[in-house]
Formats: structure tokens, C-alpha cells, sequence
């Protein structure tokens, strides 16, 4: 059971950084890339201001119309997208982790704080696979590639859940939680997850078109 | 028992199985190889980063779908929302490689042309700004190139191609078009002319090619209005006087390309300063956006200048004298592509509410208007989609009712296009309102030669 916990948290850890840190930055050049040889006149329309403003609003809850129309919606995204960042990168546990690795430290969340973030993730994916399966204009458009996202979301944290609980067997659940999160990770660049990647880039050029050309808003 | 009155009307839409010989004789002649052949090619050739982006970054969340004015009308029914209608277009085309057999055409063909409007609306509901109007001309693209686009809307871009307008309209058709509207003008107004071919005017004003064709007294009324305002205009004589474009809606980039250089070389020859257009959506998204910039130009060559645009400046600078205020309540309809796609939304206002006594506001309005159905060339892919068009801005109808309980008994309406639109709304669900152009009202209150 060490061993392969000292798989998982050593070469496994590794890999995954790397196809995390390597994919993204491979998506968003090669993205680039495309842009610059096929469409170029992208670049001609963007614009700093319109960028950011466009972003921000989006980035705001209830900033933007269609945030309005859908408060249960938007507190759901905003709080999950939140807790989904803030819960891992300053769990306690995590940053040991990376302390003891590297020497380097940084703020930390108090642990039962940490619990009820990773209950409301989990909670907020629920929400979304309910939605998916009951709003008919979500149903319509989901493929089961979508199910699969979810679960990758979720996973980590249920099982880092578990694993914290130790209601079950805990280092079964460590190491499952371990790959979860790996495998969470390693998806970002290759899957939908990457809209994290992508949409600084397809909102600030919505956000330029609306401002330089269209003169109106885009939020 | 279902409720027999919900059945027989989808039976009775299922009845109207359209047909279209632009796009049944089209289907007829395709094979899944050609089809193969021509989608990747789009795909690879003429798309790049940009679509691919969208289509990978979309997380399939439906945010966008109360954005479109179809799928409201429809009971929400999903196949009408605007990530719906990619799903069963782009996403499709991706998913098979291009293989698609002949008859799956059929319904991208009927999606892309007939249930959207490219309205981009949905652009700014959608979180990461998604370009689903860019998306739906994709698939419009292909079928232009696979040679299936409804008839009606074809006839209009092949008439571009060979007279360089939109409505067949011959060689001396047009000049004697201005002669005769100077002429009818000059009883009311003795000095007006219509200049043509004046070099160095100020403005070259341009219109769609429907006005000669039917609605020739808007180009009397222009005239009247450039004449009591003071305005040195001009028009040109001979082609590149249109400035409308369909071959930007049916995926002809190429003939949409010769059609606005035309306009803008016409416009440099008369050496203009700016260009004025009619009261006409579609027609500025081709010369102000669309059109300039597949011909290599990031901004218009010359400044393009709508009718809103322009008749705010005039009546900002107390050029047109007006007797009396328009006594009649009015609502505003923001037509797409000068609103949303202009930014003209606050000067039409302003507009409205110096030429009117009352003006009645609907909801949703400015950049967040529904879109009238009719634009994007849906109106243009003629009668027999009409049924579907009026039913399928059921929304529209009712904000159009809600405005008239408030009062409102005529819409402003300054395009063409959704004049056209909402008049079938209005007449389908029985509104009992009155719809005029800016340029109507400007016309009736101005004071005129006695
Ligand atoms: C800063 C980066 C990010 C932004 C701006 C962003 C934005 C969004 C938006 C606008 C939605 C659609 C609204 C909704 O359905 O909630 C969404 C959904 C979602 N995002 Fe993100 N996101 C980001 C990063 C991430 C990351 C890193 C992950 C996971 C690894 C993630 C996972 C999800 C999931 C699971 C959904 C819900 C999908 C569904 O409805 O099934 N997001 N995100
Ligand atoms: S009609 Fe307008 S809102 Fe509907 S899908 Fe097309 S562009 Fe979007
Ligand atoms: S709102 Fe945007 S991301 Fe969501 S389904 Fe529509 S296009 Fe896709
Ligand atoms: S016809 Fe009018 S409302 Fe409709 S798309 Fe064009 S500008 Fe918009």
C-alpha cells in the first residue's frame, strides 16, 4: 500500500503537473498559433480596455444580464468555481505537501472551513448533473463526455472527503483521492475543463468586437 | 386523450412539408462523399482557431438558450436554441467527419437558414461569449458550396451577381427611378433635385434595391428631407447604388466581396466624404462590419453613416424644421444590427423623441431587444417559410401587445427588414398597429413649402 501511495504522490504527482502545466500552455500557443497563420484580423479588434471589461463583468456575480435572469444558477456557479480554486490550493494538508517538497509555504484555510467547501463542490455538482438531466435545453445539447466531466470534477473531492473522514479505509481512499485529483488536473487541457484556458481569450475578443465595432454591450 | 387542439396544429405543420426546389434539386444531386468533401474543406481550409475554440470551450450549460426568440416562441422547446441549432448542425458535421448523407443536409439547410437569424442575441448570453451567429453562417457556407440554399434567398444573390442588386433591377431602371421620384417631389418641393453622379459632394447617399423596385416614395421622401435639411448629396447613376447584400447571408463571401467594393468604389469615384444609408439593418452590418472586412478593410474606407445616425445629426443641429410633433403614441423597435451591432441605440431614442410626443418603450429593449424574425435573410427565403417565421417570434407579438396596452399604435422600425417582419407579426396576430420608418414621420411633420 506505501508503494503505491509513493507511486502515485512521486512519478504519478509529476506526470500530472506536467500534462497540466505542458497541455495548457500547448492549447492556449497552438491556439495562438492558429489564430496568427488563418486569422489574423483577430488581433487587429483587440482591444485592452474592452477586454477587461467584458471579463470582468462576466466575472462578477450578477454583473451581466443573463447573470440577473439566473440568480440560482449564478450563485451556484460562482460559489462552486470558488470553493472548486480556493479549496486545494490552500488546504492545509496541500500546502504540507508542498512545504515539505519544496520549502515553499503560503496562506492556509482552517480545516473545518476546508471541509464545508469541498461538501458545497461536491453539492454544486449534484446541482449541475440534476440540471443536466432535468432542464430539457441542457438535456438536449448533454453527451455522456459531459457525465464524465462531472464525475472527474467531483471525484477529487469526495474522495478527499472520505479520505479526510476516514470513514473508510483511509489509505485506499488517499490514494484514490491522490489520482482523482490527477487525473482532474491532467483533463483541464484536454477536455471541456479547458474553458478555464479558453475564456479569457473567447471574452476578450466578444468583449472587443462589442466595444470597438458594435459600440454596445456584451454582457 | 391529448388535447386534439395541440395535435392538429402539429399536424398541420407537418402538412406543410415545405417544398423548395433550392433545396430539394439541390439534396438530389449530393452524395455523402461530396458532402464528405466539401464540409472538411470548409472545416480545414476556411475556419481555423476561432471556431475550433468555440467548439471546444462550449460546456454545453444552455445559458444561451432564453436568449433566442425561437426558442421562447416555441415553448422552449430545445431543438430552437441557439446551442440546439449547432448541435444539430456544426456539432454533427464534427462528430460524423464530414459524413453526412444527403438528407441530413436537408435539416442544416432548414436550421441554418430558416431558424436563426443571426441576430446575436445569444452572443451576449452566453458566458464565454460563444459566436453562435458565426457558427450558423459556418453551416450556411457549406451549404452554399454544396449547392443547396433556399430558392428565394439564391435568386436575390445571383441577381447581386449579375446586376449588382438585389431585385433584378436593370441599367436605366434606376436612373429613370430618381428622375421620376425628382420629378413627383418638384410639385411639392419646387427646387429639389436628386443629384446623381455630383463629384465632391458631401454624401453619397445609397439604398436598398427594394426601394426603386416597390417602395419608391422613401427615395421622394429622402430627397425631401436632404432638400429642406440643406444637405450637398449625391447618388450615384450607375451600379454600386446598392448598398443591401444578401450573398453575406446565403455564404457567398465572394459575391458579397464584389458587391461592396462596388459600393465603396462608387463612392470614391463620386469623391464623398461619407456614405448615408437607408433606414436598413442588414445592409449596414454588410458595409460596416461584415463585407469591409472580407474585403481586407478592419473599418469601412469610408465613414458609413445609417439614416439614425444621420437624422439625429440633423435634427441635433435644428436642420429640419418641424411643424408639429407626431401626436400618436409610439413604441421603438431596435433593429439588430444597427442596435446591437451599431451602437445606435440612445441616438435613435433622441430621434424619436424629438420628432414624437409620446414614446412607449418595450421590454427587453436597446442591445437586449428580441429580434423581429425577419433578418438574416429569413425573410428573404420567402413565402414559403412564413408561417414558421411569424409563429416563430411569438415573443416578439407579445411585447408588441404589452407595448399597445401602454398605448403605443404605431412602431418605428428604421430597417427594412423588420418592417417587412413585424408587419407579418402585427397582421398574423392581429395588433391593429401602424408601422413606419423614421424617415415616414420626418417626412409627414417637417414643414414644407406652402
Ligand atoms: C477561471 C476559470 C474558469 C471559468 C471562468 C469558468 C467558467 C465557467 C462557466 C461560465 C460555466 C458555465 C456555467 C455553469 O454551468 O455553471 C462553467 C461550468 C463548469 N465549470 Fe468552469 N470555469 C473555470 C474553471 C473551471 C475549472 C478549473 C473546472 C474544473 C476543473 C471547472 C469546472 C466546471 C464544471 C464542472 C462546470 C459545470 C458544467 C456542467 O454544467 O455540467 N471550471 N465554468
Ligand atoms: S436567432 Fe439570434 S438568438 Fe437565436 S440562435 Fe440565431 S443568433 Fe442566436
Ligand atoms: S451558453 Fe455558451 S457555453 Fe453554454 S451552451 Fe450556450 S454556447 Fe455553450
Ligand atoms: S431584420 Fe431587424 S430585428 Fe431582425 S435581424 Fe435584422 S435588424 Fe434585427
Amino acid at each position: 500500500m506505501h508503494d503505491v501511495y509513493q507511486f502515485v504522490s512521486g512519478p504519478l504527482a509529476w506526470v500530472a503537473f506536467l500534462l497540466f502545466i505542458g497541455g495548457s500552455l500547448y492549447r492556449i500557443i497552438a491556439m495562438l498559433a492558429e489564430v496568427k497563420e488563418k486569422e489574423p484580423f483577430i488581433f487587429t479588434y483587440m482591444s485592452l480596455k474592452y477586454s477587461l471589461r467584458s471579463i470582468l463583468h462576466w466575472i462578477t456575480p450578477f454583473a451581466t444580464y443573463n447573470w440577473r435572469r439566473n440568480p440560482v444558477l449564478t450563485v451556484v456557479t460562482f460559489v462552486f468555481h470558488i470553493c472548486l480554486f480556493a479549496c486545494p490550493i490552500f488546504l492545509l494538508a496541500h500546502v504540507t505537501l508542498w512545504d515539505e517538497a519544496w520549502d515553499i509555504r503560503w496562506w492556509t484555510l482552517p480545516d473545518a472551513v476546508a471541509d464545508v467547501m469541498t461538501v458545497i463542490v461536491i453539492a454544486c455538482c449534484l446541482f449541475f448533473l440534476i440540471r443536466r438531466v432535468t432542464q430539457r435545453e441542457v438535456k438536449f445539447v448533454t453527451y455522456p463526455s459531459d457525465y464524465v466531466i462531472l464525475g472527474i470534477v467531483a471525484a477529487p473531492f469526495l474522495t478527499g472527503f472520505l479520505a479526510y473522514h476516514q470513514w473508510f479505509t483511509y489509505p485506499v481512499f488517499m490514494i484514490l483521492h491522490v489520482l482523482a485529483g490527477e487525473v482532474m488536473l491532467a483533463a483541464i487541457p484536454f477536455t471541456r475543463l479547458s474553458h478555464m484556458l479558453f475564456s479569457p481569450f473567447t471574452r476578450a475578443y466578444m468583449g472587443s468586437e462589442f466595444g470597438v465595432i458594435r459600440k454596445s454591450k456584451d454582457y | 386523450m391529448a388535447e386534439p387542439a395541440v395535435t392538429q396544429d402539429q399536424e398541420k405543420e407537418e402538412e406543410q412539408k415545405v417544398v423548395d426546389d433550392g433545396i430539394d434539386v439541390g439534396i438530389s444531386r449530393l452524395t455523402t462523399d461530396k458532402i464528405e468533401t466539401v464540409i472538411n474543406q470548409v472545416l480545414k481550409t476556411e475556419t481555423g482557431a476561432r471556431l475550433k475554440t468555440y467548439v471546444n470551450t462550449c460546456i454545453h450549460c444552455g445559458l444561451c438558450s432564453e436568449a433566442c426568440h425561437y426558442y421562447m416562441s416555441h415553448d422552449k422547446d430545445p431543438k430552437w436554441s441557439p446551442v440546439g441549432k449547432v448541435k444539430q448542425t456544426i456539432w454533427e458535421m464534427i462528430r460524423k467527419k464530414g459524413r453526412l448523407a444527403p438528407e441530413e443536409i436537408r435539416r442544416v439547410v432548414e436550421i441554418a437558414h430558416t431558424e436563426c437569424n443571426l441576430c446575436r442575441r445569444c452572443l451576449q448570453f452566453c458566458p464565454f461569449g460563444i459566436d453562435i451567429a458565426y457558427l450558423i453562417s459556418m453551416a450556411r457556407r457549406i451549404c452554399h458550396k454544396l449547392g443547396v440554399t433556399p430558392k428565394y434567398i439564391q435568386d436575390t444573390a445571383h441577381s447581386h451577381s449579375v446586376s449588382m442588386n438585389q431585385m433584378w433591377v436593370k441599367g436605366d431602371e434606376w436612373p429613370d427611378t430618381l428622375q421620376w421620384q425628382e420629378e413627383e417631389a418638384r410639385g411639392e418641393f419646387p427646387t429639389l433635385r436628386i443629384p446623381l453622379e455630383k463629384e465632391g459632394a458631401d454624401i453619397m447617399y445609397s439604398v436598398i434595391a427594394p426601394e426603386p423596385k416597390f417602395q419608391a416614395q422613401l427615395i421622394y421622401q429622402a430627397a425631401a428631407i436632404m432638400e429642406t435639411a440643406g444637405v450637398n448629396w449625391t447618388m450615384p447613376a450607375d451600379k454600386g447604388w446598392d448598398n443591401s447584400d444578401m450573398a453575406m447571408f446565403t455564404g457567398d463571401n465572394e459575391i458579397m466581396g464584389r458587391i461592396k467594393r462596388s459600393h465603396f468604389e462608387t463612392a470614391v469615384r463620386l469623391r464623398v466624404k461619407r456614405i448615408v444609408m437607408g433606414e436598413c439593418g442588414h445592409a449596414f452590418r454588410s458595409v460596416y462590419d461584415t463585407g469591409n472586412r472580407w474585403l481586407g478593410w478592419s473599418h469601412p474606407p469610408i465613414p458609413i453613416v445609417h439614416a439614425i445616425d444621420f437624422y439625429y445629426e440633423l435634427l441635433k443641429e435644428n436642420r429640419i424644421p418641424i411643424k408639429e410633433k407626431f401626436k400618436e403614441p409610439v413604441t421603438l423597435h431596435d433593429p439588430c444590427n444597427v442596435i446591437r451591432g451599431g451602437g445606435l441605440m440612445e441616438k435613435s431614442r433622441y430621434v424619436a423623441h424629438a420628432l414624437c410626443d409620446t414614446v412607449v418603450e418595450m421590454h427587453p429593449n436597446r442591445e437586449y431587444n428580441y429580434c423581429c424574425c425577419a433578418g438574416g435573410g429569413v425573410i428573404n427565403c420567402g413565402p414559403p417559410y412564413k408561417l414558421k417565421r411569424v409563429k416563430s417570434n411569438k415573443v416578439k407579438a407579445e411585447q408588441l401587445m404589452e407595448a399597445r396596452t401602454r398605448g403605443a399604435k404605431v412602431i418605428i422600425s428604421p430597417c427594412h427588414n423588420c418592417h417587412s417582419g413585424l408587419k407579418d407579426i402585427k397582421n398574423y396576430y392581429d395588433l391593429h398597429m401602424d408601422i413606419k420608418f423614421f424617415g415616414d414621420i420626418i417626412y409627414q411633420i417637417m414643414e414644407k413649402p406652402e
